[in-house]
């Protein structure tokens, strides 16, 4: 029964790659930018996190919720001053930008308060374990899994049913087509931003929640997982990003269960060459070449 | 209502458009023909405010438009239905009439429109939860049209509405867009298909590398010996 354990590590860590893997794809999906500053915005959230429970005694929940904020207004930020003036520039400028921008927030934030790791308070949700099917399941798993959950349905209600996401699947399809509807192409590119970025916040909670230990430099390797999880699933593609960052969370998970935990990292790497080789539009993703 | 003096447009370093003019006034159907790549999408693209002008003016219902951001456009009642349809495809029919409606807040005159376009387009009423990018060519023409009467456009631009449809279709498209213009859109009509697009205008103007080279009233330019020559031949 190791086995529905392993599994249930598995969903809470594919969790965790879910969260930050939206992000990259709708922001990809609609500025066809690997956002390379995503894992450090999911750092920042961490830390936001980390700060609201320990500094402010606020309880999980409402510093979920404030690092969600602060996570939306810093992706906003992000865009308005890196990326907004190079959209009609090459790819490779755009890409530079963004692994320049990430540098900036990890070694500003080390600047500020060092590079020294943080703990997160343990039992901020109740941590019990119970038995199922003779597997011990403990209860953050859980809340991880359900807090997971409502916010890919919030965001799936967004993206579908309400006006700024009909105006953000528009914009990601045929931007000149979007304007000539009247929408606001600036708005909806930040609101997207805002989007991604308050879920990479909440992953980076969660993260803490999960791991306990946080650092300045802790985004680097979620975030690398995670656009792993986005490409696996279709870049650009939002329930993709979902079932990519499962996958992945459970394949690492099971890598380490048969004894290759130092495998773990170089998995995901051959699961992306993989993907690369054999289905490089993802499992989501429709194999045919974008049309002109 | 449009009046449009000599624009400039460019693409880089490439003059797309050269000392533009031209005027449509209200309830008038003017069309602009002329030949693949002679400037017509361009002007398009430029009322729109999807390319700005670098030389000249443009006036629609006494109110310069040049620098205005294409919502504000839209929102004074220009709707462009663009070249190649460009409907959503990832989104149903539907949505994509919503999203015509985009700026409008009246949800009872946005519902009354949308009955509107399904029944001068009733195919888009059977079809109104399919995915759009599994349409028709003819249906999707249908369609981009009808979202852009979801606008409820004063002006309604249309570029080039026959291009790959079958004859039949065009002539369905074409009494359609005379319907649209009965009921007090004003039209300004992009073509290749100078033949039909002079029988439905009121007035022409023909596009050549980016200039005007001729105007005038749609049924002598019909007769005209240097339109037929170089646009109507074979027809
Ligand atoms: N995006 C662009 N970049 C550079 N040149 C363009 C672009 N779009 C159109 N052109 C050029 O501008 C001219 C006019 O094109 P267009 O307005 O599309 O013509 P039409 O609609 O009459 O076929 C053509 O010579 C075309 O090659
Ligand atoms: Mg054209």
């Amino acid at each position: 029964m190791e086995w529905i354990q392993q599994i249930v590590n598995g969903i809470s860590l594919g969790s965790i790659y879910a969260l930050i893997a939206l992000g990259y794809t709708m922001v990809y999906g609609i500025i066809k930018l690997i956002n390379f500053a995503h894992g450090d915005v999911f750092m920042i959230g961490s830390f936001v996190g980390f700060f609201a429970i320990t500094g402010w005694n606020l309880g999980f929940f409402p510093a979920l919720l404030l690092s969600m904020t602060v996570c939306a207004i810093l992706g906003v930020i992000i865009e308005r001053v890196a990326y907004k003036r190079l959209r009609n520039s090459t790819r490779i400028a755009a890409l530079i930008t963004a692994i320049g921008v990430s540098l900036l927030i990890e070694y500003v934030v080390i600047y500020f308060r060092g590079a020294q790791p943080e703990a997160y308070p343990k039992e901020i949700l109740p941590a019990k374990s119970f038995e199922l099917f003779g597997a011990k399941i403990d209860s953050q798993s859980l809340y991880i899994l359900l807090i997971t959950i409502v916010l890919m349905v919030l965001l799936q209600f967004i993206v579908h049913r309400t006006k700024i996401g009909k105006a953000m699947r528009a914009v990601s399809h045929d931007q000149d087509a979007a304007q000539l509807m009247g929408i606001n192409v600036d708005t909806t590119i930040s609101a997207t931003f805002a989007i991604g970025s308050a879920l990479a916040g909440a992953a980076g909670v969660i993260f803490g929640l999960y791991y306990i230990k946080i650092d300045p430099l802790m985004g680097i390797i979620p975030g690398l997982k995670a656009f792993i999880a986005a490409v696996l699933g279709g870049i650009g593609i939002i329930p993709g990003a979902m079932v990519g960052g499962f996958i992945l969370g459970i394949v690492e998970v099971i890598v380490s269960a048969f004894g290759f935990s130092s495998w773990r990292d170089a998995a995901a790497f051959i699961i992306l060459i993989l993907i690369l080789i054999f289905r490089p539009s993802g499992i989501f993703g429709k194999n045919t070449r974008e049309k002109v | 209502m449009l009046k449009v003096e000599g624009i400039d447009v460019f693409y880089g370093n490439i003059q797309a458009l050269k000392n533009v003019s031209l005027t449509v006034e209200e309830k008038e159907i003017v069309t602009l023909i002329g030949a693949n790549g002679a400037g017509k999408t361009t002007l398009l693209k430029t009322l729109s405010g999807l390319l700005r002008p670098t030389a000249g003016t443009i006036q629609y219902l006494g109110e310069s438009i040049r620098v205005k951001p294409v919502q504000s456009i839209v929102k004074a009642g220009i709707s462009h239905v663009p070249e190649g349809r460009r409907v959503f495809a990832n989104m149903t029919v539907e949505e994509n009439l919503d999203l015509g409606a985009y700026l409008r807040k009246d949800k009872k005159g946005i519902k009354q429109d949308l009955d509107k376009v399904f029944s001068l387009f009733p195919i888009l009423h059977e079809r109104r939860n399919q995915l759009s990018g599994t349409l028709s060519g003819g249906e999707q023409q249908m369609l981009a049209i009808g979202r852009a009467l979801m606008a409820k456009p004063k002006l309604l631009l249309l570029d080039e509405p026959s291009m790959g449809l079958a004859p039949l279709l065009v002539k369905q498209i074409f009494n359609i867009i005379q319907e649209i213009n009965k009921d007090g859109t004003t039209i300004l009509l992009v073509e290749q298909n100078a033949h039909m697009a002079l029988s439905i205008a009121n007035r022409a103007y023909v596009i050549e590398t980016g200039s005007v080279v001729l105007s005038g009233n749609a049924s002598e330019m019909q007769n005209s010996e240097k339109v037929k020559e170089a646009y109507l031949g074979g027809i």
